[in-house]
């Protein structure tokens, strides 16, 4: 026994020096993530968990800070032409990939046409039908349309700059295995990738711009689960908590010394909470109903009740922080009599019952809500069930299946509405087996016209205008009811500065941040 | 022990490997949810152009049977596919994560072993006294509680109230660059709460199991010999007693060695320990069938190899074994 006394002394002691020692790098930042990125390229795969370390290691031509304006990056100016077709780029001439080779046109046009022939969001990249390279620092993007959302998706998150020389080598770029073991001219060079562990990045000693990155290394770290990733916030393990969205995490990491949190850095992404219509189903093919739905969930106590005041409320299809959002229209403020007489109107006057689904993930945001769709509904005859999936596979095989009523769901705007809104609402979209494709198989000629002008007007005002009047219409239209904006907000410890709190947040270089002294 | 007994039960165990392949692959079939479509929902959405590119790579547009007689003939040399989610081989996959997985089952079972036969031979020494009962009652908590219960009391034990252990993960990673022994011991600092959890509930078996065959032994004649010779307690415990009711141990260690390996899935998900149940937890959720394939398999080739090992070596302990087959 007293062996076993002495045994447990040398552990505790051991134990206690752990805790003292010193940090490895005197610039290290530790971001936790509750993600898991399937590999680093951000040219063929979207996503929050693909972005942030992939826009570390890859730079790009363009960047944004908070006010949407495009910001010099690897291109040091541009000109758009005044038919609009013709978009010239002027790289910087000091730009080195992180093997050595110099950034040129030619790389800038190769990286174009991979993202437009891999990545998801084929609306990027559609109208572009060259890049030409009239010498090794100008890219001149020949397009077959006027096309204002290039600006956009020129971000650091959208469009990272790949070497040819690398990813050029014939083998399917969704799966190149330097997917894994990316080379960028980005400000940090991978120097390690566990899949489903971490990211460990390097400071990168010839990134183009003078004086940057000012941190020696940062480390993502995986950890699933949420309030595990809570106790290495508290106790100092991780020292940045991106895309956090749980009430009860945020209020809890709001009451720990030496934390700051921040809700900046998520206009970029868009996220909004949503219930979807299957527009088509014969019980709400009838705009009444969908209008009567509309009337009598509040989404006011969705976000100040179920998530504690946390969340913004969303009152349409364009995040409301965007410059494109429409402040006037129809927000459906809670109306009981009108709800029950319209669902008369159409013939239901006796109720119904619907069946509702969510994606399996943050419970506040979606399987809450939908619980609480089942006892508000109630209230105008709506007998709700509320069908659980066990995961998102079986989720996403019934909504992108169109076997569905009503649906929680949250999508990304993804910056310009080209980009992330458009496709829930264009006629020629409505693909059954896609998930995040027009699933509410909504479709209306004038909502289609007005998108498809907005995607080549290029003087802001205007495309606002046509924006204005889509969202007026699917505001009548109900294909949706929005609920809120996801309530991201970023746990950081306090001491690091320029904590990134632009449009885009942490999918941005990190090329600024440092600790303080 | 004849070699024709050996091979015989090398062939028993690959007929076992190969049945478990079938069984899981069908299995897993069944759960509804495309990959392909869990893939496109990974990369954002996606075309269908895309979703049958990403079908016609995996070999999903094949008939079932098919896809199964391909696994079984690539699992045969040796490949175990490629990871749908990290276009990964998944070989390459396990081999990062068995490290930790063995050291976890490996610390748990030892951990479990000693101090559960301690505790069992305390408690048969008086099978009537204090020591016995806690034992009784201990092995029953232990043995009814399910692990990721046992896992959440102790992070919540150790997180707020008492913050001596780390309660996720295997290493500080701001200690990746210091010296190896500042590592080793950074990582058995991590190792202490999972391989306790682990241990539990095997601990609680192993001592209850000590315990009934330790009094059983201390029955017998050549015990009351020995204390007539005038062997002192410890000697008759440890050297007489013990030795000879060690074989019922032998044998449920080795038996054990798979519901560790189910054990630590629970455990590894609940202390995001990085081993392979929970590449196998997080696989089954994005339906990455080569990699749950992969991890079961293996898991399966464990135990197979753990009661081939047990089996031989009992007959090793025991001498009046050695001439049967």
């Amino acid at each position: 026994m007293k062996q076993l006394t002495r045994l447990m002394g040398a552990v505790a002691i051991a134990a206690s020096a752990m805790s003292a020692a010193p940090v490895a790098a005197e610039g290290t930042l530790v971001i936790a993530s509750t993600q898991t990125p399937r590999h680093l390229n951000g040219a063929v795969q979207s996503g929050t968990a693909t972005a942030v370390p992939s826009t570390q290691i890859f730079a790009s031509l363009l960047r944004y800070d908070s006010g949407w304006d495009p910001q010099p990056y690897l291109a040091k100016s541009w000109e758009t032409s005044a038919d609009g077709l013709t978009v010239t780029f002027n790289l910087v001439d000091n730009a080195t990939f992180h093997d050595g080779k110099p950034v040129t046109s030619e790389d800038v046009a190769f990286s174009i046409m991979t993202i437009k022939q891999n990545h998801p969001f084929q609306s990027m990249f559609a109208p572009v039908e060259a890049v030409e390279t009239p010498d090794a620092h100008t890219a001149v993007f020949k397009l077959s349309k006027p096309h204002p959302a290039l600006m956009l998706a020129l971000s650091p998150a959208l469009a990272p700059i790949l070497p040819k020389h690398v990813y050029g080598d014939g083998q399917d770029p969704k799966s190149h295995p330097a997917n894994s073991a990316p080379v960028g001219s980005g400000p940090f060079i991978l120097s390690e990738f566990t899949p489903g562990e971490a990211v460990v990045m390097k400071k990168n000693p010839n990134f183009f711009l003078e004086g940057r990155p000012k941190l020696d290394e940062i480390i993502v770290r995986i950890v699933k689960d949420p309030s595990a990733l809570l106790i290495a916030m508290e106790n100092g393990d991780a020292d940045m908590y991106p895309f956090m969205a749980g009430s009860q995490e945020i209020k809890r990491l709001e009451k720990v010394d030496g934390l700051s949190i921040t809700a900046e850095g998520y206009a970029g992404v868009g996220p909004i909470n949503w219930l979807a219509f299957n527009t088509q189903s014969d019980k709400l093919k009838d705009v009444r109903v969908r209008q009567a739905i509309a009337y009598a969930v509040d989404r006011n106590f969705i976000t100040k009740a179920l998530h504690r005041g946390v969340s913004q409320p969303q009152r349409g299809p364009i995040i409301e922080s965007s410059p494109f959002f429409d402040a006037g229209i129809e927000p459906y403020d809670v109306d009981l009599d009108k709800a029950k007489a319209l669902m008369a109107e159409a013939g239901f006057a006796d109720g119904m019952s619907l069946t509702i689904d969510y994606i399996p993930g943050p419970k506040e945001q979606q399987q809450s809500v939908a619980e609480y769709m089942k006892s508000q509904l109630k209230k105008i005859g709506i007998e709700i069930e509320v069908r659980a999936a066990p995961d998102f596979p079986t989720w996403a095989g019934r909504v992108g299946g169109h076997d569905f009523e009503l649906s929680m769901d949250v999508v990304f705007n993804w910056g310009d509405p080209v980009i992330g809104v458009h496709r829930t609402y264009l006629c020629d979209n409505i693909r059954k087996g896609v998930i995040w494709s027009n699933t509410q198989q909504y479709c209306n000629p004038k909502v289609d016209e007005l998108l498809n002008a907005a995607a080549v007007e290029l003087d802001q005002d205007k495309r606002a205008a046509l924006y204005g009047e889509f969202q007026q219409i699917v505001g009548q239209d109900v294909p949706i009811y929005f609920i809120n904006a996801l309530p991201y907000h970023t746990a950081y410890k306090s001491g690091l500065q320029n904590v990134p709190t632009g449009i885009w947040g942490t999918m941005h270089p990190m090329d600024n941040v440092s600790w303080s002294q | 022990m004849s070699n024709s007994y050996i091979l015989k039960r090398v062939a028993y165990g690959l007929i076992l490997m190969l049945c478990v392949v079938v069984l899981n692959f069908l299995l897993i079939r069944l759960a509804p949810g495309d990959p392909a479509v869990v893939i496109a929902g990974e990369m954002g959405g996606a075309t269908e152009e895309m979703l049958e590119q990403i079908r016609e790579e995996y070999g999903l547009n094949k008939p079932i049977l098919t896809q199964l007689a391909i696994y079984i003939g690539n699992v045969a040399t040796g490949d175990l596919g490629e990871s749908f989610f990290f276009n990964k081989p998944v070989a390459e996959l396990i081999s990062q994560r068995i490290g930790p997985t063995i050291l976890l089952v490996i610390v748990a079972q030892i951990l479990s072993i000693f101090l559960g036969v301690f505790l069992g031979v305390l408690a048969a020494r008086k099978p009537n006294g204090v020591m016995s009962a806690f034992v009784s009652v201990f092995a029953t908590i232990g043995y009814a509680v399910p692990v990721f219960w046992t896992g959440i009391m102790l992070i919540i034990l150790f997180a707020s109230v008492l913050p001596i252990f780390p309660v996720e993960g295997m290493q500080s990673v701001r200690l990746r660059d210091a010296p190896w022994y500042v590592q080793t011991i950074d990582v058995a600092h991590h190792l202490v709460l999972p391989a306790f959890t682990l241990a539990v509930i095997y601990l609680a078996q192993y001592a209850r199991l000590s315990r009934a065959s330790m009094l059983e032994v201390l029955g017998s004649d050549y015990i009351r010999t020995a204390r007539a010779k005038g062997a002192s307690e410890r000697t008759v415990l440890f050297h007489h007693a013990l030795r000879n009711a060690a074989l019922p141990i032998l044998t449920v260690a080795g038996l054990q060695f798979g519901n560790l390996i189910s054990g630590a899935l629970l455990v590894e998900t609940v202390f995001n320990w990085p081993g392979m149940g929970r590449l196998a937890f997080d696989s089954i959720l994005r339906r990455d069938y080569p990699t749950i394939m992969g991890v079961l398999f293996f898991a399966s080739a464990m135990v197979v190899v753990a009661n081939l090992l047990t089996d031989l070596s009992y007959r090793l302990a025991d001498p009046r074994l050695r001439g049967r087959t």
